[in-house]
């Protein structure tokens, strides 16, 4: 457990290092996950692994690591409150409509250049 | 007429109660009892742990009258496991690498038109309902994953604290909500339905769609990555035209 967290706070130092150094727009731990990802595709990493076995005893839990932050919300009420309409209907208009675009584009992307597809409850 | 002692004890009881320890322990408890209620719902929805934990703290902080900055650098130990958690999302996509054949292309155009419509219906929506200019600055970056919406929503002159909690607010509303919604639009591809999940509400929608499908997971983890930088590098272009 701990060789795999090590790994990972290691590949999240290594994304903070590069973000840093090339002077990136995005956070150190984005980019750790795409050297992750490039490390495991070269090493050819298997399932027993310890870093698999860390990361995904983490990803289980995912949803406890964003608590802190939301917390946050507590100095918020009173402004949310006031102005509850524009916030709700900028948040959930463009959530929606950001949510058909990314879908609507990659399955009709998929379509046009004659790709597969994945369908739910075919594979 | 109370004896001092007792009020002294009480005191004690409440110091204890505000302290570092306490706050991780409502944390975790709070967590506990989130997915004890997801089992016993039979995993509905509505039931989303991090949902219950933050409703659980809020309540406690408030009625405990614990500053927001305390609980926070209590609960540093728990924020900190983000970091690697995001690192971690290339284990599922890793797993799921085979899928990636074919789909780059439709992949990396619908993120940066998804990126485009997300942050100028955000705007274009609060400013038709009249919202200040420091929160529609705000809004702009709510589809990102928490560290870029602060970073953006700061570059940009918005409230950076206030872009973290409407971040992780459209997280959860999207994790509960969200497939259904996908169902609803006739999006049945599991790449393709990760995609827009993890394009719109970063790790927390991806952490739902993880629950249900290891490609759907992958997918919206990856999401997540490429929208950030996708958001980061068209916020202050679009800033230009849009305010």
């Amino acid at each position: 457990m701990i060789a795999g967290l090590t790994w990972l706070v290691a590949f999240q130092l290594a994304g903070e290092l590069v973000t840093r150094v090339a002077d990136l727009p995005v956070p150190g731990p984005v980019v750790g996950m795409l050297l992750l990802f490039c490390f495991l595709r070269l090493r050819r990493y298997d399932d027993a692994g310890s870093i698999v076995r860390a990361g995904t005893a983490l990803l289980r839990h995912l949803q406890l690591f964003f608590v802190p932050a939301g917390v946050g919300v507590v100095l918020y009420l009173g402004l949310i409150g006031r102005e509850a309409l524009p916030i709700g209907v900028a948040m959930l208009g463009s959530w929606f409509l950001g949510l058909a675009a990314v879908g609507w584009t990659a399955v009709a992307l998929e379509r046009l250049l004659g790709r597969p597809r994945d369908d739910l409850g075919t594979a | 007429m109370i004896d001092p002692s007792v009020n002294e004890a009480l005191d004690q009881a409440l110091e204890v109660a505000r302290s570092p320890l306490a706050l991780l322990a409502v944390t975790l408890g709070g967590y506990q009892l989130g997915r004890w209620l997801q089992q016993r719902s039979g995993g509905h929805a509505l039931v989303q742990p991090v949902l219950v934990t933050v409703v659980v703290v809020g309540l406690a902080i408030t009625v405990l009258d614990v500053d927001y900055a305390d609980y926070r650098s209590a609960t540093e130990l728990i924020a900190f496991w983000l970091g690697p958690a995001t690192v971690a999302l290339a284990i599922p996509l890793h797993r799921q690498a085979d899928r990636l054949r074919g789909f780059v292309v439709p992949m990396l155009v619908a993120i940066v038109v998804g990126a485009v419509v997300s942050i100028v219906s955000a705007v274009l929506l609060a400013r038709a309902l009249g919202a200040g200019d420091d929160l529609e600055r705000t809004l702009a970056t709510k589809a990102a994953t928490t560290p870029v919406a602060i970073a953006v929503t700061d570059a940009l002159g918005g409230i950076p604290p206030l872009a973290a909690v409407f971040a992780i607010i459209i997280g959860i509303f999207s994790a509960i909500v969200g497939p259904a919604t996908l169902n609803l639009l006739r999006i049945r591809d599991r790449r393709a339905r990760g995609l827009a999940i993890g394009a719109v509400s970063h790790g927390i929608g991806a952490s739902r769609m993880l629950r249900e499908d290891e490609t759907e997971g992958a997918f919206a983890g990856l999401a997540m990555g490429l929208s950030a930088l996708a958001i980061s590098l068209l916020v202050p272009v679009l800033a230009v035209c849009l305010f």
